[in-house]
């Protein structure tokens, strides 16, 4: 069924596309004046000036250092095995490697590698990450000269991670048993 | 130094009459030619520019050979404005790639885009971009003829669209030639009379006998204010610019007549439409607003030295430049007109119009003398 639109026939004056030269003239005579000569521009003038990134904005993952300055990372490899394109390749210490940096962890990486070409940002190592060594954070302009360049070492990653003191989660944990102590619950 | 410029002047003297016309002829040519291009390199600038402010953007401002932040204040301001993008441009339409796809028809692909461009540069020939300096008259060529001249030569940029469209032999390209021939010939009827009250004013073809009597009796666009809105209607038509620029509509046919062409050959149709546009905007100031004069401070006359000649051109660039503005400005003003408006409006409206416009005009000049 087919639906007839009325349309309003042009007067006299419309017909003679003044009153539209005249809204024309009007409306971008504003808009170049504010642009010139009130900064009303919409452009973000990118290099020299940068988004706000909002909480929880996934970034480049990079790895991190406890309060004191230890690898926080026990080559468990969880991330390297969940990552969807395989941009992490993390080198166990083997038998004989390094010991970890920090007390009452077994062991750390001996390399920990990111292919930044690879990255897509999905958050999934930081997710499975049991020690909270790995974290999505705000870099999203990585930029080199060279493929190679962009493959991130450990030493790198950990100096652009930044400190992330303590492991919140046994915190929860500390809570549950803190809690089993008086666990029937005095009503 | 001084040998040389005695050698040069007895070289000049030695010349016969005819032959310092030439050379004159010749030196001429290559300024106009030289400064039509520059204006039109800028008026790109100023398109993009425009459009940027009009849409609350900034436009180039990045564009800068490495020297240009060694400069103090202002090699940097003129980065800001864009100043060196026109470079950038032209660089880059030398260095792309010309591309001939495989289905064209060879020899018209290469024919066009200089079929389009030679028309443009031809137009500026006659127009008087200033009144004198020493002996010379500031016009490359002072036909007796002017009007009729250019009008002659605007009708033959057509062809180089036509058989742009034609050549490319795809369909986009040949629905961009067809609107143009049909849309260019349409507008170029009511754009010559349109003209008519001028002459019928002044009585004289010549455009230098148009602008003394304009000097005289005030601009023309007193006298014949619709025929200057219609002509200026027209060209933009015939300039293929917004809101008559349905040969090269993006958004209908990707990008009209010009499709297929790409580097060099594209940049010249980029060339010719800009160089008509200058020639529209000097044919606008010389027939209405009084070319290189300007009613105060002396200016009306020609010069009788070489610093009131330089004024009277700077005069004539400065009014060219407020019409390119205006075709600029206009383009980011206004939708397209749909192709049976764009019919309707030439022959429906403006030709009947130019003929009353006419009409009246010859009345009143036959009730005054």
């Amino acid at each position: 069924m087919a639906i007839t639109v009325n349309r309003k026939p042009l007067t006299f004056w419309e017909k003679l596309y003044l009153p539209a030269i005249l809204g024309g003239i009007k409306v971008t005579t504003k808009h170049a004046w504010g642009t010139l000569f009130q900064g009303k521009k919409v452009t973000m003038e990118y290099p020299e000036q940068k988004w706000t990134l909002p909480a929880g904005y996934r970034g480049a993952p990079y790895l991190v250092k406890d309060q004191d300055g230890d690898t926080k990372c026990v080559s468990c490899q969880l991330c390297e095995f969940v990552c969807p394109p395989k941009a992490i390749r993390i080198t166990p210490p083997g038998d004989s490697g390094q010991p970890a940096d920090r007390t009452n962890a077994e062991k750390m990486p001996q390399e920990f590698e990111i292919n930044m070409l690879r990255c897509i940002y999905c958050g999934f190592c930081q997710e499975v990450c049991p020690e909270e060594a790995i974290f999505l954070q705000k870099d999203y302009s990585l930029t080199a000269l060279s493929r190679g360049e962009l493959i991130y070492n450990k030493e790198k990653l950990l100096e652009l991670g930044g400190v992330s003191p303590g492991i919140q989660k046994w915190k929860h944990k500390q809570e549950e048993a803190e809690a089993q102590e008086n666990f029937p619950v005095k009503v | 130094m001084d040998n040389f410029l005695q050698s040069l002047k007895s070289w000049y003297f030695s010349l016969s009459p005819d032959g310092q016309v030439v050379l004159w002829g010749v030196v001429k040519i290559l300024i106009v030619v030289g400064v039509v291009q520059g204006l039109v390199a800028y008026s790109v600038l100023a398109e993009r520019k425009i459009s940027a402010w009009i849409q609350d953007r900034v436009g180039p401002n990045r564009t800068a050979p490495p020297f240009a932040k060694y400069i103090p204040i202002i090699g940097p301001a003129l980065t800001r404005w864009g100043m060196f993008q026109p470079l950038a441009d032209g660089l880059k339409f030398m260095f792309k790639e010309d591309f001939t796809p495989a289905g064209v028809k060879k020899i018209y692909f290469f024919l066009a885009p200089a079929v389009s461009v030679i028309p443009a540069m031809l137009t500026v020939a006659v127009i008087p971009f200033g009144s004198v300096m020493g002996h010379q008259k500031m016009v490359i060529a002072d036909l007796n003829v002017g009007i009729l001249y250019t009008f002659g030569i605007v009708s033959m940029g057509v062809y180089g669209i036509v058989l742009a469209g034609y050549a490319a032999n795809s369909k986009y390209p040949f629905f961009g030639g067809i609107r143009s021939s049909a849309q260019m010939i349409s507008y170029e009827i009511s754009m010559g009379m349109s003209v008519i009250p001028v002459l019928l004013i002044v009585g004289n073809l010549n455009l230098n006998a148009i602008i003394t009597w304009q000097s005289t009796h005030g601009w023309l666009v007193i006298y014949a204010p619709l025929a200057f809105v219609i002509f200026m209607v027209a060209s933009f038509a015939e300039t293929n610019r917004t809101p008559f620029d349905l040969p090269e509509a993006e958004t209908e046919l990707v990008g009209g007549y010009h499709t297929e062409y790409s580097s060099m050959k594209f940049a010249l149709f980029f060339l010719a439409e800009y160089s008509n546009m200058v020639a529209s905007s000097a044919m606008m100031v010389t027939l209405f607003f009084g070319g290189w004069t300007l009613p105060f401070w002396g200016l009306d006359h020609p010069a009788d030295s070489i610093g009131m000649g330089i004024l009277h051109i700077l005069v004539f660039l400065a009014k060219m430049c407020f019409f390119m503005v205006v075709f600029i400005w206009v383009r980011w003003m206004f939708p397209r007109f749909r192709y049976d408006q764009l019919m309707d409006l030439g022959w429906r409206r403006f030709l009947p119009l130019a003929l009353v416009n006419i009409l009246i005009t010859a009345v009143w000049l036959w009730m005054r003398s």
